[in-house]
């Protein structure tokens, strides 16, 4: 069942927001066309990519890289674009480049 | 009893007083011609200690509205003025503060916008920003100019409204000239405005809320149905806010100051200190027998749609003077005509509706314009034909 919305009657006036912290409910994901890709295994966990990430999507564990927050990642591409670490034959593309790549959404 | 002083006042020294009376909790504002003499002597009192405002020297009107905008949703009392240029120069923010729902306060000196550059009167800054989402009341006098500041407050202040008001005079011929002003007590003003309690605060950290939030397809669209949902509301405020303030201090507010109007067979719409040339005229021609009556509404915005309807009922031909144009628009009409002509149309009048733009960047208007408006109104009347749709008063033909 589709999520029911408030209607004019009902919505917060001037669309004044009560709870803080909310706008981790509201997937930016969706509107990435192009998604970034990493891999593991060549990854130095320097986590460059983490401090230039504008929407706080790159996930880190025990200091560790661990995981993109696909929810909230726009696909701007930052990450790929700052990332200083080379692979010759990239875990998912294949392909040599960085250790953050950019695919279509899609692939 | 009431108490109050008579003074010998120009309506912009009338408008300080007002905000010195209010003591408002912030007034960010940026001197501009014709409105100087307000924001100047307003920063006298400050200086001198006599109001607790905090005053905003800004670099800008824009920055002048922003600043009210982040006070007003701090929950402060917040108060500006400007004029002309300094109106348009807001136009972004003034959109903002209404949707956003922030009980701002304007004081605004009708002054014709650039170019070619001009300080005088005309009414191009106000009806540039009639959609703005402000409502709108219009002052013939400086007493009405400062009479309307504080209704203005508590009219934007009202629970359902919570919507800016700006309250207009008219540039030098208002603002500059002196007249008589009753000036009520200090404590008599503070009591019919009373305090202001914001019901949401950015400075509330127990209840924190987020202002000026991204508002998608989703959302915004319902947002706006609220804010004409208000708008439709606010005509009851305006009229009850009017009555009670007649109650207390002996001057009564409403919808339209009408002359004669009730059994005419021609009226006059005109706003503001024209509406004085207007009267006068009218006063005379009736008194020659013309059946001719004037309507001068003081609210503009909400647009008193039924309420010309009814008060133009019986009235064959009228004429709407316009002190502005809404280049572009039918006929090249001015933007009152094209209202009132729309809410006639609607209303099922059968009354004919004729244009006259007048006045524009300080033109004078006279007696004698007003009776060749009168005189063209017995000729549509008359013949059942209007000529000329669209005129120009005092224009060099």
């Amino acid at each position: 069942m589709p999520e029911q919305k408030a209607t004019w009657k009902e919505a917060n006036i001037a669309g004044l927001v009560f709870e803080p912290g909310s706008s981790a409910e509201y997937n930016t994901g969706t509107w990435r066309t192009r998604r970034p890709v990493h891999d593991m295994n060549k990854c130095t966990h320097c986590m460059i990519c983490w401090v230039y990430c504008p929407d706080s999507a790159v996930i880190v564990r025990d200091g560790r890289w661990a995981a993109f927050d696909y929810d909230h990642c726009k696909g701007c591409g930052i990450c790929a674009s700052v990332c200083p670490i080379k692979t010759e034959a990239h875990e998912h593309t294949g392909k040599e480049g960085k250790v953050i790549q950019m695919v279509l959404e899609e692939e | 009893m009431v108490v109050s002083t008579r003074m010998a006042l120009d309506g912009a020294h009338a408008a300080a007083h007002a905000m010195r009376q209010i003591n408002p909790d912030v007034v960010a504002a940026y001197p501009i011609t014709p409105q100087t003499a307000i924001v100047q002597t307003f920063s006298q009192y400050v200086a001198d200690g006599e109001v607790d405002t905090e005053f905003i020297a800004v670099e800008s009107e824009h920055a002048a509205m922003s600043a009210c905008v982040g006070a007003a949703s701090a929950g402060g009392r917040v108060m500006t003025a400007t004029a002309a240029n300094g109106l348009a120069l807001m136009w972004e923010i003034l959109y903002i503060a209404a949707s956003s729902r922030l009980p701002i306060v304007m004081s605004v000196v009708n002054r014709a916008l650039s170019a070619p550059l001009n300080i005088h009167c005309d009414h191009s800054d106000s009806m540039g920003a009639r959609d703005a989402g402000w409502i709108q009341l219009y002052s013939e006098t400086g007493q009405e100019a400062y009479d309307n500041l504080f209704q203005a407050v508590r009219i934007s202040e009202h629970p359902d409204l919570l919507l800016p008001v700006m309250v207009m005079q008219d540039g030098f011929i208002t603002g500059h000239g002196v007249g008589r002003v009753d000036v009520l007590d200090d404590s008599a003003v503070q009591d019919f405005i009373g305090t202001y309690k914001a019901k949401h605060s950015l400075l509330d950290v127990d209840h924190p809320t987020t202002f000026g939030s991204w508002d998608m397809y989703d959302y915004y669209f319902e947002h706006k149905r609220q804010q004409t949902d208000a708008m439709s509301k606010a005509m009851k405020v305006i009229v009850d806010v009017g009555k009670e303030f007649g109650e207390t201090f002996g001057r009564s507010y409403g919808i339209f100051d009408s002359y004669a109007v009730d059994d005419a067979d021609l009226a006059i719409i005109v706003l503001s200190s024209t509406a004085g040339t207007a009267r006068t005229t009218v006063k005379k021609l009736r008194a020659e027998g013309v059946k001719i009556g004037l309507l001068k509404p003081r609210v503009f915005r909400p647009f008193p749609a039924q309420e010309f309807v009814d008060a133009l009922k019986g009235v064959k031909a009228v004429a709407v003077l316009d002190r502005s144009v809404s280049f572009g628009a039918m006929y090249g009409a001015g933007p009152m005509f094209l209202e009132v002509s729309a809410a006639l149309f609607a209303g099922g009048s059968q009354a004919k509706a004729v244009n006259y733009i007048y006045g524009l960047r300080g033109r004078d208007v006279i007696p004698e314009h007003i009776e060749q408006v009168a005189s063209d109104l017995q000729e549509v009347a008359d013949t059942g034909k209007v000529k000329s749709l669209v005129n120009y008063l005092g224009l060099r033909e």
